[in-house]
């Protein structure tokens, strides 16, 4: 019961409450309509990437196929290459998009994202380091990469301190220059080793991907996103700064938990598909601005699958002949924009421009 | 450790604090009761341990050793959210987030009322009751949809009040609520929190630079020096020539305030012409 309620002595005329009402619905309604384009928008995306290329399926053709029927060529196509690279890209996607965003809002600092600062890279040194110089497998994999990616994490937090700022994007710089070596010397003592497998590890991929590991990370997402929707409630303190949280009654605890799930998130999906490139970077910002500024994200892991979608479409087909990763594509675009967001200072990079 | 005097009026009270940061003690072996339903305003130079101890009251900083008493009980040991729920604070310099409205940034103040799995039904009309109210109370109705990022600094600062006034809390800390604005917004904010002290009786505590406006808003006025409370009383009580040229270390004079016969204090200065003879407080004395 509210304190508040009770030592009132007038009541609040209604339409004061009317005028609170409106204010605080027209940025949830904006929000909602956001998430609905952007599953929209994914669904096309999804359905570009299964359908069209340089190899065309009808959607009957394609619902058959679902159904288990064996069209010759088509069946294999879909089901062993498309398929899986556009239902992969889409969990990668989120996962990054959702743990990049979590970073940059609980750090305050668009650069703070896990693919600056050295925890995509972490997670893809242990993974690598895992697969080629120990021989596992499946889910062992994933939890090295796990271990990797909080490993760099308390790393940067030990040498930054409590400071969100420019030490922390400094110390993750550094960081993330050291687990890339680590990632070339492991090339270095594979006997078999080919052009796709470093830059799936070094700028990530979604090609060739069994159903197994998929599998794997969609029951990882299925544990990890509801938790974070939990945690997340949280945001709109800890948002306020550490103090007004304080005073809240969030403590530092549930935004340490926070920051966990983001690390998982990230780990994961390293795991599965390498870093991709800027991924986690891009989608925070990107939502927020389509959000009108505020943070979001649910917004966040939709443009993340929207991104890897498309930025894998592009890199099959938009040269001929040359079936590029993911991360190649998502880091070419990505690059330019972390100029941008230096060149603007840190400050103004997280601020949606608002349509004038 | 002792409880607090059970015969006192103080829901709020420090016994035996001592707070500090790395090896430094910043506030030492404090005692300290807030009287309940008054305004409280802790004075002092820089560095002598205000916001800390208002920090500290606030259960932002563990103590070193005794302990912050609210109700009786030691309030780090109490949870977090459970003492938001009677304990509002609006720390010096918090973060406006990008692109949130005033009825949103206020409606974060009802945080503490809500349930470990969101809110229901009802708790949205007890929000919006409550953020309705806070804006009334602050006179920013009006600016509802606006964006808080693109305020005036008094209008902002107001805002945040709202904030914390949303909490619906009896108790509330402020520190330097005035800061950065100028003084007829400084003005309007102490009459904003004297009314509300007046119409709502809650208990407000204040860390305040100006010490003429400490006197004329305080019931309770604590000076502070190194981290111990060197005076602590009515303001009639407290701003006396030697209590200021003992904490601050200023000469000084002090006079009746013409507007509010608080005490004002006039600094003396090294370039100011010899002191005029007695001032008008020291012939009625």
């Amino acid at each position: 019961m509210s304190l508040t309620l009770e030592r009132r002595e007038t009541s609040t005329a209604p339409d004061a409450v009317e005028v609170v009402r409106r204010a605080r619905r027209a940025p949830r309604v904006h929000h909602r309509r956001l998430v609905a384009g952007l599953v929209l928008a994914l669904a096309g995306a999804f359905a570009v990437r299964v359908l069209l290329g340089d190899y065309t399926v009808t959607i009957p053709d394609f619902v058959r196929i679902l159904g288990g029927e064996q069209i010759p060529g088509a069946t294999y196509i879909v089901m062993e290459s498309k398929l899986p690279r556009a239902v992969l890209a889409v969990l990668v996607g989120v996962a990054f998009g959702v743990g990049g965003a979590i970073f940059q809002t609980t750090l305050r600092n668009p650069l703070a994202s896990p693919d600056i600062v050295g925890v995509s890279l972490g997670a893809s040194a242990a993974a690598v380091s895992a697969i080629a110089l120990a021989g596992w497998s499946g889910w062992p994999v994933s939890a090295a990469a796990v271990l990797g990616a909080l490993g760099v994490a308390l790393l940067v937090r030990a040498v930054a301190g409590d400071h969100g700022g420019f030490r922390l994007v400094l110390a993750g710089i550094g960081l993330a220059a050291a687990m890339q070596s680590v990632i070339q010397y492991v090339f270095t003592r594979v006997d078999e080793w080919d052009v796709q497998l470093v830059l799936r590890w070094l700028t990530g991929s979604v090609n060739g991907v069994a159903w197994t590991g998929i599998g794997l990370l969609a029951v990882a997402l299925a544990v990890l996103l509801p938790a974070t929707a939990w945690a997340a409630r949280s945001l709109a303190a800890s948002e306020l700064g550490d103090d007004a949280a304080a005073g809240l009654g969030v403590g530092r605890a549930r935004t340490e938990l926070l920051m966990l799930l983001g690390v998982l998130l990230v780990a994961v999906g390293v795991a599965a598909a390498g870093p991709v490139a800027f991924v986690a970077f891009l989608s925070g910002p990107i939502a927020r601005a389509l959000n009108r500024g505020r943070t979001t994200l649910p917004a966040a892991g939709l443009v993340g699958a929207v991104i890897v979608l498309v930025g894998d479409h592009v890199g099959a087909y938009a040269v001929a002949d040359l079936n590029l990763p993911v991360g190649v594509v998502t880091g070419a675009f990505g690059a330019p924009f972390l100029l941008w967001l230096l060149a603007r200072g840190p400050r103004h990079g997280l601020r949606g421009r608002r349509a004038a | 450790m002792n409880p607090a005097d059970p015969t006192s009026s103080a829901r709020l009270a420090a016994s035996g604090l001592t707070l500090g940061y790395a090896d430094t003690d910043v506030v030492r072996e404090l005692d300290l009761q807030v009287p309940h339903g008054k305004v409280t305003v802790v004075v002092g130079a820089n560095a002598c341990g205000k916001s800390t101890l208002l920090r500290g009251l606030a259960r932002l900083l563990r103590p070193r050793s005794g302990a912050v008493l609210l109700d009786g009980e030691a309030i780090h040991r109490l949870p977090t959210k459970q003492v938001a729920r009677t304990l509002g604070l609006l720390p010096q310099n918090p973060t406006t987030p990008e692109g949130v409205t005033v009825a949103d940034l206020v409606g974060r103040g009802r945080h503490p009322h809500h349930g470990p799995f969101g809110r229901l039904g009802r708790t949205r009309q007890e929000d919006e009751q409550a953020v309705a109210e806070a804006l009334v109370l602050t006179d920013t109705l009006e600016l509802a949809d606006r964006m808080v990022d693109e305020l005036s600094g008094g209008q902002r600062q107001r805002v945040w009040i709202a904030m914390a006034l949303a909490q619906g809390t009896d108790l509330l800390l402020l520190d330097e609520p005035t800061t950065y604005l100028d003084v007829a917004h400084q003005i309007e904010m102490l009459d904003l929190l004297a009314e509300l002290n007046a119409r709502r009786g809650t208990t407000i505590v204040m860390v305040l630079h100006d010490l003429n406006l400490s006197a004329r808003y305080a019931d309770h006025l604590v000076a502070l020096l190194h981290g111990r409370i060197v005076a602590e009383g009515t303001p009639r009580e407290v701003v006396t020539e030697e209590v200021v040229r003992t904490v601050f270390g200023l000469d000084n004079r002090v006079i009746v305030d013409p507007v509010s016969h608080t005490p004002l204090v006039v600094p003396v200065g090294r370039h100011t012409p010899v002191p005029a003879p007695a001032s008008p407080v020291e012939e009625t004395r």
